[in-house]
This record gives structure tokens, sequence and C-alpha cells, in this order.
């Protein structure tokens, strides 16, 4: 299981929690998986295509998947995701 | 036995190497630190060029954090090489394995027709008001000096700005410019800690200025009461040394990043949304530019600004002081700056995470291709915007790209920054 962290302005769509532990082998995977737990995210995080939003980064321990292979970025037990959307506040 | 001054001047030179400015100046070619362990006074009337002061009575508590390695060598001078060979037995004593004295010191150094420069004289009040600040060898006088003589440019005295822009000024920013057309609303006070209840209703540039002519009147206020547009940015930004971008809406957060890269200044930014921030420091070509990190925006209902969906005050407080210490590192040219990483900050976790930034080898505004682009007076091609892109800059050296009038709204801005 991998931990997929959510940021504050998606956690409505995942009933508030900060941080979710996943199955899958690689990033799209584990995106597959959060969408069918929970449907409302999939518009935010991908687009009709079915590739990554480009205003949503995905990290994998702090590595932008955009510079490793994107979906097909593998991952491990233990790895940290994380999903990060442009905020605009100031 | 009690030894007579002579006695102790003759121990101390016996028990230390000496050379003579001429050998000392070759030392000085080839890198080595030089210490100048005069009174102020002595220092401030001239030195050698690059030398550190410590005082020879602060010798010992200082010279450790100005002079980490005891293994490099360190040549001490004063004005007649008395004070410098004491000083050099003492650094011996601290384990310093080649602390060298300059025999004649200052005097005959400048005798010999050697370089020496005079420093920054800071005026008496300035010097108990940068106390602080002086004391620390990564600053000192020639640091604040370096200071007073800088521009930052803060676009926006909202949340980030606010807080930004009192210890900018406090630190002794020379020139400090806001741009804002808003005026303070009772609403803005939770968090913009530059204006006051008593300001309800002025024009937000006005209200800064006079916080900050309070607090520090070393700092000169330029005022720009004009929205961020396509037209006004390169005339704006032009002159600064660092741009601290405070806004709150995305339009002028991609406007300010092509103009700033174009100029080639850097930009420290940051943003807020509730409990979270984020802060990088974008130096154009060095680093990624806003671009690189997020190529478009994302859709309004997912990145709603503070007037919607809120933000607990300390958070722009403590993102807008990180901006100010990256602000003043780059002024400085001290430490590490987070170009390259992104920290996030959660206040509900009290944690910081960072992550790493990479230059997009395709950024259609910071790419080498772009800037070669730039450099020969060519606007990039079109096609090397994504369809999607937003907000294209017609000005700042990108060229008429069409799709756009030029005139970019942050019409957000006009709800207040958050």
């Amino acid at each position: 299981m991998s931990t997929v962290y959510i940021p504050a302005v998606l956690r409505p769509s995942v009933g508030g929690v900060k941080s979710l532990d996943l199955g899958g082998g690689t990033v799209g995977e584990l995106v597959h998986a959060l969408l069918e737990r929970h449907p409302g995210l999939g518009g935010q995080l991908l687009t009709p295509e079915g590739e990554l939003n480009r205003f949503v980064n995905v990290y994998v321990n702090g590595q932008d998947v955009r510079y490793l292979d994107g979906l097909a970025t593998p991952v491990g037990e233990r790895d940290e995701v994380r999903l990060l959307p442009a905020m605009a506040g100031g | 036995m009690p030894k007579t001054y002579a006695e102790l001047l003759k121990e101390a030179k016996a028990s230390i190497r000496e050379v003579n400015p001429q050998e000392a100046e070759h030392l000085r070619a080839e890198g080595v630190t030089f210490v100048d362990v005069r009174e102020s006074t002595e220092w401030d009337q001239g030195h050698i060029p690059g030398a550190i002061h410590v005082a020879r009575s602060y010798l010992e508590q200082q010279i450790e954090a100005a002079v980490p390695d005891r293994n490099a060598p360190v040549v001490l001078y004063c004005a007649g090489g008395v004070r410098s060979a004491f000083g050099a037995q003492t650094l011996k004593e601290l384990g310093y394995t080649d602390a060298i004295s300059m025999s004649g010191g200052f005097q005959q150094w400048k005798g010999a027709g050697l370089p020496w420069t005079t420093p920054v004289v800071l005026s008496k009040e300035q010097q108990q008001r940068y106390s602080r600040h002086l004391l620390i060898p990564e600053v000192g006088s020639a640091g604040q000096a370096r200071l007073l003589e800088s521009k930052v440019l803060l676009i926006g005295a909202g949340g980030l700005g606010s807080p930004a822009a009192l210890y900018l000024a406090a630190a002794g920013v020379g020139t400090i410019g806001i741009v804002d057309f808003d005026v303070v609303d009772v609403s803005n006070l939770q968090r913009q800690v530059i204006h006051a209840s008593d300001r309800v209703g002025q024009k937000k540039v006005a209200s800064a200025r006079q916080t900050i002519e309070a607090l520090n009147p070393d700092v000169t206020v330029v005022g720009h009461e004009e929205m961020l547009v396509g037209d006004n940015v390169e005339r704006i930004i032009a002159g600064y040394d660092v741009i601290l971008d405070g806004t709150d809406t995305f339009e002028t957060r991609y406007l300010l990043n092509d103009a700033a890269v174009a100029a080639g200044i850097p930009v420290v930014h940051a943003s807020v949304f509730r409990f979270e921030g984020q802060l990088t420091t974008f130096i154009p070509y060095e680093g990624p530019c806003y671009r690189c990190l997020y190529p478009t925006p994302p859709p309004p209902e997912l990145a709603p600004g503070c007037s919607v969906a809120g933000v607990l005050g300390v958070v722009p407080g403590i993102m807008g002081l990180l901006q100010a210490n990256e602000v003043l590192k780059v002024l400085l040219g001290i430490g590490t700056t987070l170009a390259g990483r992104l920290l996030i900050f959660d206040a509900l976790e009290a944690e910081f995470t960072e992550l790493k930034l990479r230059r997009d080898p395709a950024c259609p505004v910071c790419s080498d291709g772009a800037r070669a682009a730039r450099e020969r007076g060519e606007a990039p091609a079109l096609s090397a915007f994504p369809a999607d892109a937003p907000f294209v800059l017609s000005g700042a050296g990108l060229g008429a790209l069409g799709g756009n009038d030029g005139n970019v709204g942050n019409s957000g801005a006009a709800e207040g920054r958050a």
C-alpha cells in the first residue's frame, strides 16, 4: 500500500481525510484506485482522455512524475504520493 | 613571573607565522581569508578589499562564526602588526592551524600602494537601528549597506505582502515598491497587519506607506496604484532587484512570471489556502519558473481565493515572512534559496514538506529555446503555448501572440487580496 496525500482543496471530495492508503503498482493504478472509491475526483485529476490534468502535479517521494514516467511511474510499498494543485490565494 | 609587554609580543611573534604586505597580497590573490582586527572606527576609514572585520576585542567570541574552517590559512592584520600578532597567537590556541599575522599592518599596506577600499559608513542612528544585523558576520555593515541600496517590489499589500513589507522595511530595504489599487476593507484586518482599523476605506498603498514610514524613515515607498496588466507590467517591474508575489489571482501570477523572466528579475512566490501555503523562489534561467511548476491554472472551482475559501490569518503571515527571508537572502547573496524547491506548509499538522521542482525544457517562457528567441528579439512561436495556456502576455518581450488583447485583468483582486 502507498500513502496518497490529498490537498485541502480536494478533501471534501474524499470525505475530508488527509491521506488514503491505496494499492497499485504505478501512479496511474493508484489514481484509478482513488477514483473507484471517490468518483467525484475524476474531472479534477484527469482529462477526458485519461491524462493527468496539467494544473495538478503529482509527486512520488518529492519528485514530480512529469519528469519520471507520468502515470506509468512505478510506486512501491511505503512510497509517498502527493497530489498538488495550484493555489492562487495571497 | 610577570612579563613585560615587550616580552609578551616577542613570545607571540615567535609562536606564529608573519608575512609582509607584498606576501600577503599574493595570499589574497589565492583567495586566502583576511581578517581585519582593528576597531570599527579604523575599519570605517578604509580596509583591504574582501577582508572580514572582527575587532581584536571580539576575536575569541566571533572568529568561529566568521571563519569556521580551522585548517584554512587566515591572514590577520591591524594598523601596525601588533594586535594581529597577538590575534594570530590566540587563533593558534583556538586550533587554527595556519593563522598568519601581516607585519607592518594596514599602514605599510597602504604605503606600498596595495589596494584598499572605504566601506559604506552607516550613520550613528543606522548603526544603532541595525546593530543586530551588524553583529551577524554574513550581514555586517557591507550587507546592511547593500540592503539600504536595494529595491524590492511587492505585488499586493495583502495577506502575504503585509508581513513581508513590515519586516523588509524594518530590515532597512531602502526602496519598497507596492503594486495595489485596492482599498483597506475591515475584513482584511484579520491578517493584513500593515493596515489599521482607522484606515478602512483608504488606499492600501497609502496605508502601507504610513506604517512603513512610521517604522523606518530610511525606507522610500514607491506606490503603484494600478492593476498589474500586460500594458504596464514591464514598466512597473523595471529596476527592481527582487519581486515578492503576493497576489491572489492566477492571471496576475502568470503575467508577472512571464514579465519577470523576460526582465531577468527573481520572483519570490507564495500562495495560501485555508491552513496551507506553498512557497518557492523563481530565479530566471537558474531554476524553474511558475509555468514550469504549473503549466496551466486550474478551473476557478478548484482554486478559490481567500475571499471565497477563507484563510487562517497566521498562514499568510508565516508564508509572507518566509518570502521576506528569501528576499533578504537573494539581496545579500547568502544561504541557499528555494530555487528548484517547493516548500509546502500545513498549519494544522505544523508540517513542512519539500518537493523538487525542475525547469521544463519545453517551457514557453523560460526554456533555453524561449530565451534564445527572446534574445534574438523574436516572439516565441504561438504553437509553443498550449492551446489552453491562459493569460498569454503580449508585452514583456514576448511579442504579440494573439488571442488576448494584452489588457489582462486581475479582476479577482478587486475583492481584496487574500
